[in-house]
């Protein structure tokens, strides 16, 4: 008998989860209500990468909130809802899904590459408008319906091997970077690339995986041994706090220089920031910067959730805002279908201009990837400070 | 030279760790003949309880890890007495395998729930910095050296403890055979119990050596380490207190030495490669004996 009800259970759950797949797939053809403009946002909300993710979630809230004071986008109210997908390409897929099932018209996300590219197999298929704050791989924008705010990977790369350069910070330099991250080795990749034409030596490059991340004494070493001068890390603040700590106590002190993924390090509790000193970051965007709009935005993020926020949520903010203009130079309004809104938003996208806190007069082109200006900054007692 | 000194001596830095990881495994694996895949967990729970009482509360580093290892031993009685004895006459011992995997993701989730996801910047237990040697060109840091003699002293103290003791030789009868040292009258409960609270214990001696010497602590701070520390025990030959040491010493300097000098991305492979072989030519591990199951 036992076995019976739990057969019938078991038969039961598994129809359910047909039924659920069905109307995941049915919804997609229209959005479900005419009277709000619903955004969806996907990111990790939770696990290793929850910095950047609930910095998306809140910024991207704050646009929308300020949006909706102001009398919405086109005299529309905008909703937004945010899914975890706990830095997971599978689980984005599922957010993707569940926020399809709420009535997504428009996608936010993913914040980082790997889900980002998972889920715009997803929104091609679907033809929705998706702009993702801060993937930078450069798959992320393949389709023409993804474009993204901030710079690819190569982008990074390339800026950073021209920052170091142009300014002369090192003339050898050592690079440690994470081989099983397509973030992490695209922007190395394109780094050793643009260091060619620049006046450095990449005198060591030592990889490590996501499975021997903790010990990072022989990468360190070699580039001491190597005389390396600067330290290139494309990757996440959570190792890189560790090799900082580590070189320290290996009595190696050379100039850190990082990309966004470095941002948030000093927010690694109880970690001695003074190891982060001088460190540099190439990164859109400083929270200290003096500019009317960084200020009031730096400032009701604070008064609201009591962190000061990072690049990701300024990608987020502006991303808001992104949708704003290209929505109203469309005319976009919440009733037309899925679709109908992505072709217009694709046409949109590359007919405005955006003054936001990454940078000013932000264009896009067709193929999704943006027009900014890289800037850099540097980690000054104990904060971010803008570079020069 | 140098370069190759340094490099041993990282490694065997990573090996002491992996191996007091591996006494851990071996202990519970040895005695009650199950993989507590949740002990790379225990270690993360050490870790943020003695984070906590250290650098939050700001007590004596060796308080807080008395303080931790007392409740680490409590988490590791209760896991044992809520998840693993239940099941420990189930039909297949893969339940208990399971379980273990579940346990070990609760304990992930429940850190993630209460501490959050942020990185923690551990503050090492050992503040010594360490010796020099050959005016300077080899560095061996004061963690380094604590971590070794600490390991030595658990294997010496674990192998006294189980050959000389009441409760140990218990120990030894239970893993040769659980029927019968339960008709000789030995309280099989309460052994694996004991098993489990000495166990979950070195979790926590581990968890502070672990995050003083790469001080970084997340919730899945315990789950790689634990892994590796898993393959060192059965490289050592699992069930044998010695056998985790050598197996664990092993495999850090491997790892070390094989990015050093091979390849920074292939560390990984071969290090599971050596696994591999090894298990072809000695199935039962460096140190493990070969036991003929009886027809």
């Amino acid at each position: 008998m036992k076995k019976k009800l739990l057969s019938i259970a078991l038969t039961a759950v598994m129809a359910a989860s047909l039924l659920a797949g069905c109307g995941g797939s049915g919804a997609s053809g229209s959005s479900s209500s005419g009277d709000t403009f619903k955004i969806g946002v996907i990111g990790p909300l939770t696990g290793g990468a929850a910095a950047y993710g609930t910095a998306v979630q809140y910024s991207a809230q704050i646009a929308v909130d300020e949006i909706n004071a102001a009398g919405g986008i086109n005299g529309k109210q905008v909703e937004l809802k945010a899914e975890d997908d706990e830095l997971d390409a599978q689980k984005s897929v599922n957010a993707y899904n569940s926020l399809k099932d709420w009535g997504m018209d428009m996608l936010v996300g993913c914040v980082t590459s790997a889900c980002s590219i998972a889920v715009s197999e997803e929104t091609k298929n679907d033809n929705m408008f998706q702009l993702t704050p801060s993937g930078s791989a450069l798959d992320c924008v393949k389709y023409d319906n993804v474009f993204r705010v901030c710079f690819s990977d190569p982008a990074q790369g390339a800026a950073s091997a021209q920052y170091i350069g142009q300014n002369g910070i090192a003339s050898k330099v050592g690079v440690i970077y994470d081989s099983s991250d397509v973030y992490s080795s695209g922007i190395y990749q394109t780094f050793a690339q643009e260091a060619a034409n620049q006046g450095f030596e990449i005198v060591s490059a030592e990889a490590f995986t996501a499975d021997s991340k903790t010990d990072f004494s022989v990468q360190i070493q070699k580039a001491k041994d190597a005389g390396a001068e600067l330290v290139f890390l494309p990757i996440y603040y959570t190792e890189a706090s560790l090799i900082l700590q580590q070189a320290n106590t290996m009595g190696y002190k050379p100039i850190f220089f990082g990309c966004d993924g470095l941002d948030g390090i000093l927010g690694v509790e109880n970690f001695d920031t003074s190891l982060a000193e001088g460190a540099m970051l190439l990164t859109p965007f400083a929270a200290d910067a003096t500019d009317e709009l960084t200020q009031s935005f730096v400032k009701s993020f604070e008064a609201k959730y009591e962190i000061t926020p990072n690049q990701f949520g300024a990608d987020a903010y502006d991303a808001i805002y992104a949708i704003k203009a290209a929505a109203e130079k469309e005319n976009v309004t919440p009733s037309m279908s899925v679709t109908e809104i992505g072709d217009a938003m694709k046409k949109g996208m590359t007919e405005i201009s955006i003054d936001g806190l990454t940078s000013t007069g932000m264009t896009w082109d067709a193929s999704g990837e943006p027009t900014k200006e890289p800037k850099a900054v540097v980690i000054k007692d104990g904060a971010y400070v803008s570079a020069q | 030279m140098m370069s190759f000194l340094t490099s041993f001596v990282n490694g065997l830095s990573l090996g002491s760790i992996y191996a007091i990881i591996a006494l851990g495994y071996t202990m519970v694996y040895g005695i009650a003949k199950m993989l507590n895949f949740a002990h790379g967990d225990f270690i993360m729970v050490g870790c943020y309880i003695i984070f906590i009482f250290s650098s939050n509360l700001g007590l004596n580093p060796v308080a807080a890890i008395l303080i931790a290892i007392v409740l680490c031993t409590l988490l590791g009685i209760t896991t044992e007495r809520v998840a693993y004895r239940p099941l420990r006459n189930a039909a297949s011992p893969l339940a208990v395998l399971i379980t273990a995997i579940g346990v070990s993701y609760f304990l992930e989730n429940l850190a993630l729930l209460i501490f959050g996801a942020d990185t923690k910047s551990f503050t090492s237990v050992v503040p010594w910095a360490g010796i020099s040697l050959f005016g300077g060109s080899l560095q061996i840091q004061g963690i380094t050296i604590v971590t070794i003699l600490v390991s030595l002293l658990i294997l010496i103290f674990l192998q006294l403890f189980v050959h000389k003791t009441r409760e140990g030789q218990a120990m030894l009868a239970v893993s040769q055979d659980r029927g019968a040292a339960m008709l000789m009258g030995i309280d099989v409960n309460k052994t694996i119990t004991l098993t489990f609270a000495i166990g979950s214990a070195l979790a926590a001696v581990a968890g502070a050596l672990l995050a003083s010497a790469y001080p970084s602590l997340t919730p899945y701070t315990g789950a790689m380490p634990g892994i590796k520390a898993f393959v060192a025990a059965v490289l050592g030959g699992i069930g044998s207190i010695p056998g985790a040491m050598i197996g664990g010493l092993v495999l850090g300097i491997i790892e070390i030495l094989s990015r050093t000098y091979i390849s920074s991305q292939l560390a990984d492979a071969i290090v599971f490669g050596i696994l591999v072989v090894v298990l072809i030519v000695r199935p039962t591990g460096i140190l493990g004996k070969n036991i003929q199951e009886k027809v």
